[in-house]
């Protein structure tokens, strides 16, 4: 793992190369040769990370502005009605279009009716950089919800973009160890939001205190960490 | 293009939190986030942090020609920036409501409120006077900005020093810092701004020091500006919740315990960093 630099060439190499966030591959016209060169090269500062056969590779950082990129979930929230669809809020540079189709069971005749204000858990079908980003609340291929869809209740937690990958990853400890404690619903979206849920208030305040003490970008504690955390909490409030 | 406010179910979660009596960073109803203040290698340069809301205040002083009207008085300019950096709320050119309610408030309790002798300015009467501008930069607003502006105006005007200055008939001698220790600035009292948020649903209590959310969310919001001293020199109102008058005066002996608080707070984080400072006079 090296760390790289907008505009630093990367030696990735592989037949079958696959490039994630934070890669460009640029053509360049090599006239001494009869074929033209592929470079790689970053377009963000981070790590630049590889998976064990060298096929894919990808660069990891931490920000706060979330960039749109095709097939991510995203937590959005309704920020005008506008004919057929909505205008959302993603929290990124331009409002994100929303579809009223775009959702499981939606006809011309049977609309979803979201409110202003309201919180919805979508999907970026298109992002385009020339184009305003598109969200859809459902599969495409299978037309099914698939957890997409309005989010009610509950609240909403912003944190930095790495700590909510962080949080869809498997293996890292915060929700499970917050799982065990009291049942919770969440949704994470990578851009920076998260949705969470629980019976009780102070069950929810926790959740948010413990998200925001784990995030790199500010405390970030690790597991025992947060378990003082937890215990402490539960002292004053009794969980 | 503004973000638009606070979420439906982010709106429900805080009222009902609140009507637990429960705030989002666990604070009490009346209690301050904690307060931080840094001061920079310069004198009169303040950085305060109150929770993850952080002003800088930066004071400097030059000599001027005092107006016709007022030959005995320095004069004070106090230049607020809220720049987009602090949240993407605000906009370069076209303050909203809440900027102007902020720099009206900091002119009224740093300025109109008489904090600084402003005769003790006056070098030589008529020709020269000091001229102090308090420049405040907001770095980050995670709401309460003009409790956290107050206090890095405030903070960096009792930190900072002018150089000392000698008038022998009509001459005027600057003296550097490095021959001559440099003098504070006399100042009359130090009032403190507290800020309360009230809520539409009158039976959530009134919450001192409103977070991003609760300022966002709030009926009505009162500004309380005072001195340890019991000496109250601002109360504003806005928002549209009516008030009893006896939870303002609650309110105010609540402001008047936090102000004497604060007052000590800041003193001995003033004499810490005085003491730190190694200042040679030869």
């Amino acid at each position: 793992m090296s760390i790289v630099l907008p505009g630093e060439q990367v030696p990735a190499q592989h037949v079958n190369l696959k490039l994630g966030p934070g890669l460009q591959q640029i053509q360049t016209r090599n006239d001494g040769t009869s074929r033209s060169a592929q470079l790689i090269v970053a377009t963000r500062a981070g790590s630049l990370n590889h998976s064990a056969n060298g096929s894919k590779w990808w660069i990891e950082s931490n920000s706060r502005r979330y960039v749109p990129a095709a097939q991510e979930p995203v937590i959005g929230v309704i920020a005008q009605k506008q004919g057929e669809g909505f205008r959302v809020d993603i929290g990124s540079a331009h409002s994100a279009n929303l579809d009223g189709l775009a959702f499981e069971g939606a006809s011309k005749r049977n609309k979803p009716n979201l409110k202003i204000g309201s919180l919805v858990y979508a999907r970026v079908s298109l992002a385009h950089k020339d184009m305003e980003p598109e969200l859809e609340c459902f599969d495409a291929q299978t037309r099914k919800a698939e957890g997409f869809g309005e989010l009610k209740g509950g609240f909403l937690v912003r944190c930095s973009l790495r700590m909510c990958r962080q949080l869809l990853d498997p293996n890292h400890f915060l929700l499970p160890l917050l799982g065990a404690r009291f049942p919770l619903e969440v949704a994470v979206g990578l851009n920076g939001r998260v949705w969470i849920n629980s019976k009780e208030a102070k069950h929810i305040i926790a959740i948010t205190r413990a998200i925001e003490a784990a995030d790199p970008d500010g405390d970030s504690l690790d597991a025992s960490g947060v378990s003082t955390l937890l215990n402490d909490l539960d002292g004053k409030m009794s969980l | 293009m503004r973000p638009p406010s606070p979420s439906i179910p982010e709106k429900e979660f805080l009222f009902t939190a609140l009507k637990q009596s429960l705030r989002l960073d666990g604070r009490q109803a009346l209690e301050i986030r904690p307060i931080e203040l840094n001061f920079g290698p310069e004198l009169g340069w303040v950085e305060c942090a109150l929770g993850k809301t952080r002003v800088l205040a930066h004071v400097d002083a030059k000599m001027v020609k005092p107006p016709p009207e007022r030959p005995f008085e320095g004069t004070i300019s106090i230049h607020s920036e809220i720049s987009p950096m602090a949240s993407s709320e605000y906009e370069v050119g076209r303050p909203s409501e809440e900027e102007v309610t902020i720099t009206r408030m900091l002119d009224k309790v740093i300025r109109r409120s008489d904090t600084v002798d402003k005769e003790s300015l006056c070098i030589l009467a008529g020709q020269r006077v000091w001229h102090l501008r308090l420049t405040i930069h907001c770095l980050a607003d995670s709401g309460n900005l003009l409790d956290c502006a107050c206090l890095a105006g405030l903070v960096a005007l009792k930190h900072f020093r002018r150089p000392d200055v000698e008038v022998i008939g009509e001459e005027v001698t600057v003296h550097p810092p490095t021959s001559r220790a440099p003098i504070p600035l006399s100042l009359h009292h130090t009032p403190y701004c507290f800020t309360f948020a009230f809520f539409p649903d009158t039976s959530i209590p009134p919450v001192l020091d409103p977070n991003y959310l609760e300022q966002r969310l709030n009926g009505g919001l009162i500004s309380i500006a005072l001195n340890a001293q019991r000496e109250l020199c601002v109360v504003q109102k806005s928002g549209g919740v009516p008030l009893v008058p006896e939870d303002v005066l609650k309110i105010v002996d609540v402001a008047v315990g936090k102000a004497k608080e604060l007052d000590a707070f800041v003193e001995s984080r003033l004499k810490e960093d005085w003491e730190g400072r190694k200042v040679e006079v030869r």
